[in-house]
């Protein structure tokens, strides 16, 4: 229980932090901010890496998250990229 | 076993610094100048915590290959091949993808035997949410996309709806299943039907949420799957999940309420009530005639206009004009008018949709400006074009009091010397209001496709 709440306050001083960094953000950003946002999001991925393996119904679970994870990690990453690549000054 | 314990540190060493990495790079998004070494340190943050990750592992290794190389080669095949007006609609689908992973991951979590209560309280979380930011971000990416007509006030939109209602009800039944299930009745598929019902309800969420409404729910469901994520990480004991979820979810929530405030109203609004409801308010007075005008005409306007301000909205992606709009620009600047555009946060259909347009156009950024930077001197503006916007330039929402969109915030195109229309046909918003801009005196409408309106304007400068 005293893991638990040690995460707890992880996950609370984490989103104050959050708050803080992105209240003033350029609206020309927002889009790039949200996809970016977006690709961190496939953290999840890492959660699916430490999955156990126990019987086929577990495998396929895994890799069912595995999967998704990483289709949301690069395609997210590569899009953002894409995006700010084409934000330049004259 | 010691060299175990050894790994696990190693491990939680580079979670912390991958976590110190996200906040920087995230930080570093949201600064023009350093927006793209933000993106690649939060891919090398990442691509960090996923290494570590694999010094220990217990699913067989074939299986995290073939997942990984997959859902690279699907992921980047979709990023690099996508069109630029399609940006949004992917955004949806990606973070639908990433609701889905920590769906399948809770699931997983639940299989394993001895969950302790409070693991299977947080399961039950992840499950609910990541299953409503799955089914959700799908129904958002049809509608984006429009593939998907279906909206409020129809038979089969109501009936998901009821379900979503129904879900809540059923999240409080499994979360508290285990602890009274010795003094009612047991349900043994419980868990499965729970698992479909997630999914439905995600359908009935974002289903009767219209299409100008989008840019707040794909913030707020951008939002949901970082907070899905933080919670896989309370389940799976792992700080980097935490971390990096809560940060996702806070971005997500401050888009979310920006969006909101452009609009002038709450989210519980947005997502629960919509404009149907309220507009019977409008007043539907006899409005005056409209004033049609043709290229030529708005050319020989254009050519003596000494400043120029752009409004553009959802109709130009649509149309695809931010290319000639762009071309437009620069003619009217070598002509020595002054061209800025003013971007209203909720034009389009994602936050910042103008932007990333434009920008792909390769329209300078410095040109775009916000309405609090247009508004005080648009008296001194010969010529404002708006092109496929509406509710955003509606006055009834700074003089008719009750309107369904009176106080949100507009761009006041109508003070300006005089206003171009370019629209399609007289339809109204999403909003479903009727625009008085296009009755008033110095308005002119130029009817058609955007494209081809500018596009003739600009062939008549090259002229």
């Amino acid at each position: 229980m005293e893991m638990y709440i040690l995460l707890g306050f992880v996950l609370l001083l984490s989103i104050f932090l959050g708050l803080e960094l992105i209240s003033k953000v350029p609206s020309t950003l927002h889009t790039p901010l949200m996809s970016g946002a977006n690709a961190i999001s496939g953290i999840a991925l890492v959660g699916a890496l430490m999955l156990s393996s126990a019987g086929q119904m577990q495998d396929i679970l895994a890799f069912g998250a595995i999967l998704f994870a990483s289709i949301n990690v690069f395609g997210g990453y590569l899009v953002t990229n894409r995006m700010l690549s084409m934000f330049k000054k004259k | 076993m010691e060299n175990l314990a050894n790994i696990q540190v190693i491990q939680n060493i580079v979670y912390i610094i991958s976590s110190v990495m996200f906040i920087l790079g995230i930080k570093m998004l949201g600064k023009e100048a350093t927006a793209v070494k933000g993106n690649y340190l939060s891919a090398l943050a990442m691509f960090s915590a996923v290494a570590v990750t694999c010094l220990s592992l217990e699913i067989d290794i074939k299986i995290i290959l073939a997942g990984v190389l997959l859902g690279g080669l699907i992921g980047s095949l979709i990023a690099i091949k996508v069109k630029m007006t399609a940006i949004p609609e992917m955004v949806a689908l990606f973070n639908g993808f990433g609701g889905l992973a920590t769906f399948l991951i809770a699931w997983s979590q639940f299989n394993e035997p001895g969950n302790s209560m409070f693991q299977h309280v947080l399961i039950m979380l992840t499950i609910y949410i990541g299953g409503i930011t799955f089914s959700g971000s799908l129904i958002a990416y049809g509608k984006l996309s429009e593939k998907l007509k279906l909206g409020k006030g129809s038979i089969i939109t109501n009936i998901f709806i009821s379900f979503f209602y129904l879900s809540m009800p059923a999240l409080i039944y499994v979360i508290a299943e285990p602890s009274i299930s010795d003094f009612i009745p047991q349900v043994p598929s419980y868990f499965s039907a729970f698992l479909v019902l997630t999914l439905v309800a995600g359908i009935g969420f974002v289903m009767p949420i219209g299409g100008g409404d989008m840019p707040v729910v794909i913030s707020l469901l951008n939002s949901l799957s970082g907070i899905a994520a933080a919670f896989a990480g309370l389940l799976l004991l792992n700080n980097v999940l935490i971390v990096a979820g809560s940060l996702v979810g806070a971005s997500g929530l401050i888009l979310t309420i920006i969006m909101a405030k452009a609009m002038n109203r709450t989210i519980t609004n947005i997502l629960f009530v919509g404009y149907a409801s309220s507009s019977q308010t409008t007043s539907s007075e006899e409005q005056g005639e409209v004033k049609p005008i043709t290229s030529d005409d708005a050319y020989l306007i254009l050519e003596n206009a000494s400043s120029v301000l752009v409004v553009p909205g959802y109709g130009m992606a649509v149309a695809q004009a931010q290319h000639v709009v762009r071309e437009m620009g620069e003619l009217l600047e070598e002509n020595g008018t002054e061209v800025k555009y003013g971007i209203h946060p909720v034009a389009g259909r994602m936050p910042g949709h103008m932007n990333v347009l434009l920008a792909e156009a390769n329209v300078s950024y410095d040109l775009l400006a916000e309405p609090d930077d247009v508004n005080p001197s648009m008296d001194t503006i010969d010529v404002a074009i708006v092109i496929g916007a509406n509710d955003v330039v509606n006055p009834s929402a700074t003089e008719e009091e009750g309107s369904p969109i009176y106080g949100m915030p507009i761009i006041e195109v109508h003070n300006a010397k005089t206003v171009f229309v370019l629209k399609r046909s007289m339809s109204s918003g999403f909003a479903g209001v009727q625009n008085p801009l296009f009755f008033r005196e110095n308005t002119r409408m130029l009817f058609g496709d955007a494209k081809e309106s500018i596009g003739q304007i600009v062939a008549e400068f090259k002229d």
